[in-house]
């Protein structure tokens, strides 16, 4: 797959001479939603589990992240890791209470919780409620580096992303992926197999909020604020979006789709309700026609174009464009 | 935390919480009828109830018709306007995991609500109450359109139970929500039955927005404020149950009216509370007569 | 379709159903091979194979339940193979699936009125009553409380309504105790000496032998031989290979 390589290494040296050409605080904001969509593909594209609120651990991390940073004076990397932390046992424990549930059930408890979330970040007084966490320091990177120039600043973003990308495939090309995967198709033959699906399904949904909240602490260090929205309902529905627009359970997918949506949203940010009505077309659009994802359908079209050259006489199979549980 | 609570505000608030519970109770009807029948979460129900109370507006600014005019009209019009959603976007994905159908209408509430919002500004519009008296019961004062909404709404809420479980209809639908290939097996036009069902939840919701028009005022986000919460009660209810959705929905009205009264700042969350305990209790909602494996 | 009792002998009535080079999927599955096999008016044919062979999948698709179905399915010149469900059951056919689908939610009244008359000759609630006297004393309990046999019972009577003539049953005798399977037969034999047309799926060959005017063995999605009862009751053996018996 040396096509796959070149790709590879174009994305990355595009990467790296992007901050000279774009804005990196909207490169990077780009960055924290590729982690983010990362996370939640990890969720529902590889294990199957639809998390409606996943922004409870995205906004909750920056928060935490932000709160470390603005009381004391660990390094930059201890206050993200400490967000991730949160986002991680707050992922574990809504976890072990909602996997029982299957399904729109699963959920709906994520969504209450999410909703819970919210209302005690609302309330809580370090959050600074309605006006959101002003003023997060910018702390050195292991204490000795300054990153308080947003072009330093991009590096360590990208360099943080690299990796979790890299997690990501890691994961997901593991064993352990492989039986998440199993689980999100046949999760009785899993267990029958004898494996603790919920065991698998607790990881997933803990290392998933773990992710979430590197992008969520991330993003509190890049805009250096945190605000409510970062816990909304909003930021959940887009991240749901930018997943399904770049192709559910596709490597690549997500990082597409994250990118033009906060592409999509920063251009619109001068026209009001606009960018909340184009994302509503696209994702319909998505929905209804191109449910593989812009990642999905265009690897169906290369196959397909692949299988036709490589054999005139056999007729293509059309592949069923479903990414989902088995019918 | 009791002091200072008189009989009054103890009252007041208990209607108060009548009144969200009526609406909470049509709500998660519409919302229960739906995802029985078709088994997706119909995320632009906040969006047309908040239809719903826009037409009732449109209708008395643009045409001057009254109140009483656009209890009837707008149901019949944001209800066509959700079968024709059902027809162009939802019928494709019936075949398939039912999350798309759910996105679907997510993104419908998105492009709704976008354009109410752009068209009409964020803020909220005045709605003139049709009833603008009180009514003395014993020793209180109580303000006649809010009675009207709770009396109502018990009606229709009432009424549509006693269609489903008792008229012919109502069976096509028990059966259709149990079982929609049978159904269709012995010749009965399913999808159609689909889209019409739809439409009709989508008309309660619409009715619920016209009688939420003089008391919440009119803004493009009416709808989704509540729409959360109403998830939370059909959870609660039971999904597929329409006499879980109207008992939570009125109860849990009453108890979130209480704990304002009581407890203010938990009021937000106290219905999140109960979901989340329902849900361990007993995870197919209170009233569901078997376990939901959807 | 004749409403009346079939007057002409069984091997020249006119033909029904044809089943040609039909091909079916579930999601990805590619189930049936092409399967090929004509029904004639009057007689009680059955499918026959083992677990899996693709005797109910034939039946769903025939009813456009299996939805990714290629080939084709004509009842007399009508091609069905593009239609709903719907329309095919308003062309006179009616399913009772393996499970008997009795709907919880309904009580065994509502169960039996459910489905509408779509043509005449549909029996009637009180025929069908008198014909199932258990259905009669249980009529307000919920459909799903009665017994195995009893669900049988009210998911055959349940179709009789309808007016249907052509009747394709899954498995009628599955699960079900000696002395009810015996009941069952003899109803199915009764249905069939009113002329109806029955496509009778079956793994208990000797249930199917005792009503079967000819039997259609599917192995694997294919259909592997057709024989008559006759041929069947000379070589018994010839089956049984198939059934792995």
């Amino acid at each position: 797959m040396a096509i796959r390589m070149l790709i590879a290494i174009a994305c990355i040296a595009v990467a790296l001479v992007a901050p000279f050409v774009i804005y990196p605080v909207l490169l990077m904001t780009i960055l924290c939603f590729v982690i983010f969509a990362c996370s939640f593909n990890l969720l529902l594209g590889y294990a199957g589990l639809l998390c409606f609120g996943h922004a409870m651990f995205f906004g909750g991390a920056a928060y935490i992240a932000g709160h470390i940073l603005k009381t004391t004076s660990v390094s930059l990397e201890v206050a993200i890791a400490g967000g991730v932390l949160a986002a991680a046992a707050l992922g574990a424990v809504i976890g072990w209470l909602a996997i029982r549930r299957r399904g729109i059930q699963f959920a709906m408890i994520t969504l209450a919780f999410s909703q819970l979330i919210y209302f005690l970040l609302l309330q809580a007084p370090f959050t600074g409620g309605e006006n959101g966490m002003q003023g997060i320091p910018r702390h050195q990177l292991l204490g000795l580096i300054d990153l308080r120039s947003n072009l330093s600043f991009y590096y360590f973003v990208l360099a943080v992303t690299a990796v979790a990308i890299f997690a990501f495939y890691r994961i997901v090309h593991s064993p352990f992926g492989e039986v998440l995967k199993a689980i999100r198709d046949n999760e009785a033959r899993v267990e029958s197999v004898g494996f603790d699906a919920e065991k698998f399904k607790l990881i997933a949904f803990t290392l998933s909020a773990g992710m979430a909240g590197l992008a969520g602490a991330l993003k509190a260090t890049v805009y250096q604020f945190a605000t409510l929205t970062d816990v909304s309902w909003q930021v959940s529905g887009e991240v749901i979006l930018m997943t399904l627009l770049g192709g559910l359970g596709t490597l690549a997918g997500p990082m597409f789709g994250a990118g033009i949506i906060v592409l999509m949203n920063d251009y619109l940010a001068g026209f009001g309700e606009w960018a909340l009505i184009a994302q509503g077309c696209i994702l319909l659009v998505v929905v209804v026609f191109f449910r593989r994802g812009f990642v999905g359908e265009l690897s169906a079209l290369t196959g397909y174009l692949l299988r036709r050259t490589r054999s005139r006489k056999e007729p293509s199979v059309p592949h069923q464009a479903i990414a989902d549980e088995a019918a | 935390m009791f002091d200072g609570i008189t009989p009054q505000l103890l009252f007041g608030q208990i209607l108060l919480g009548l009144i969200n519970g009526s609406f909470y109770a049509m709500l998660s009807m519409g919302l229960a009828i739906i995802f029985g029948l078709m088994n997706v979460v119909n995320f632009a129900h906040g969006a047309q109830y908040m239809l719903g109370a826009f037409v009732a507006w449109l209708a008395l600014t643009e045409f001057g018709l009254p109140y009483w005019g656009a209890l009837l009209i707008a149901p019949v019009v944001v209800g066509l306007f959700g079968m024709v959603i059902e027809r162009l976007f939802l019928r494709p994905l019936q075949s398939l995991d039912h999350l798309y159908g759910l996105l679907a209408t997510y993104a419908v509430a998105l492009i709704v609500e976008g354009l109410i919002t752009r068209k009409y500004g964020s803020t909220g519009l005045p709605y003139d109450n049709p009833m603008p008296y009180g009514i003395r019961l014993g020793f209180m004062v109580l303000p006649a359109y809010r009675l009207w909404v709770v009396a109502f709404s018990l009606v229709i809420c009432v009424g549509t139970w006693l269609a489903i479980e008792h008229t012919r209809l109502g069976a096509y639908l028990r059966a259709a929500s149990e079982r929609p290939h049978m159904v269709e097996a012995f010749g009965i036009n399913v999808p159609r039955m689909i889209t019409l069902t739809y439409g009709f939840g989508v008309g309660l919701a619409a009715l619920s927005g016209v009688l939420a028009a003089p008391i919440y005022q009119v803004s493009p986000s009416m709808g989704s404020s509540a729409l959360i919460v109403v998830f939370a009660v059909v959870v609660i209810g039971g999904m597929g149950s329409i006499a879980g959705a109207i008992a939570s929905g009125y109860a849990l009205g009453v108890v979130e009216g209480l704990t304002k009264a009581f407890y203010p700042s938990a009021a937000n969350v106290v219905i999140f509370l109960f979901m989340i305990l329902a849900l361990f209790l007993r995870p197919s909602g209170l009233f569901a007569s078997r376990d939901e494996v959807r | 379709m004749t409403s009346a009792p079939l007057a002409v002998p069984r091997d020249v009535a006119p033909v029904l159903l044809t089943v040609e080079q039909l091909h079916a999927w579930y999601a990805e599955s590619h189930i049936l091979h092409g399967i090929s096999f004509d029904v004639r008016e009057g007689e009680l044919l059955t499918l026959i194979g083992r677990n899996g062979a693709g005797k109910t999948t034939t039946l769903k698709s025939i009813m456009g339940i299996v939805r990714k179905r290629k080939g084709s399915i004509r009842l007399g010149t009508t091609e069905l193979i593009a239609r709903r469900t719907y329309e095919i059951a308003r062309q006179g056919i009616a399913y009772c699936p393996e499970e008997r689908a009795i709907f919880s939610a309904l009580s065994v009244r509502e169960n039996l009125l459910l489905p509408p008359v779509l043509s005449d000759g549909g029996i009637p609630v009180e025929q069908l009553l008198q014909m199932f006297p258990n259905l009669q004393q249980r009529a307000a309990s919920q459909g799903t409380k009665l017994s195995g046999g009893e669900q049988q019972m009210l998911a055959i009577g349940r179709i009789l309504r309808t007016g249907a003539r052509f009747l394709l049953l899954d498995e009628p005798s599955e699960g079900l105790a000696p002395v009810v399977v015996r009941q069952i037969g003899e109803l199915i034999l009764r249905l069939k000496r009113e002329g109806f047309t029955i496509l009778l799926v079956e793994q208990n060959l000797r249930f199917a032998r005792k009503l079967a005017d000819r039997h259609v063995v599917v192995e694997n999605g294919k259909v592997v031989d057709i024989l008559s009862a006759a041929e069947l009751d000379a070589d018994i053996g010839r089956v049984q290979s198939y059934l792995g018996v």
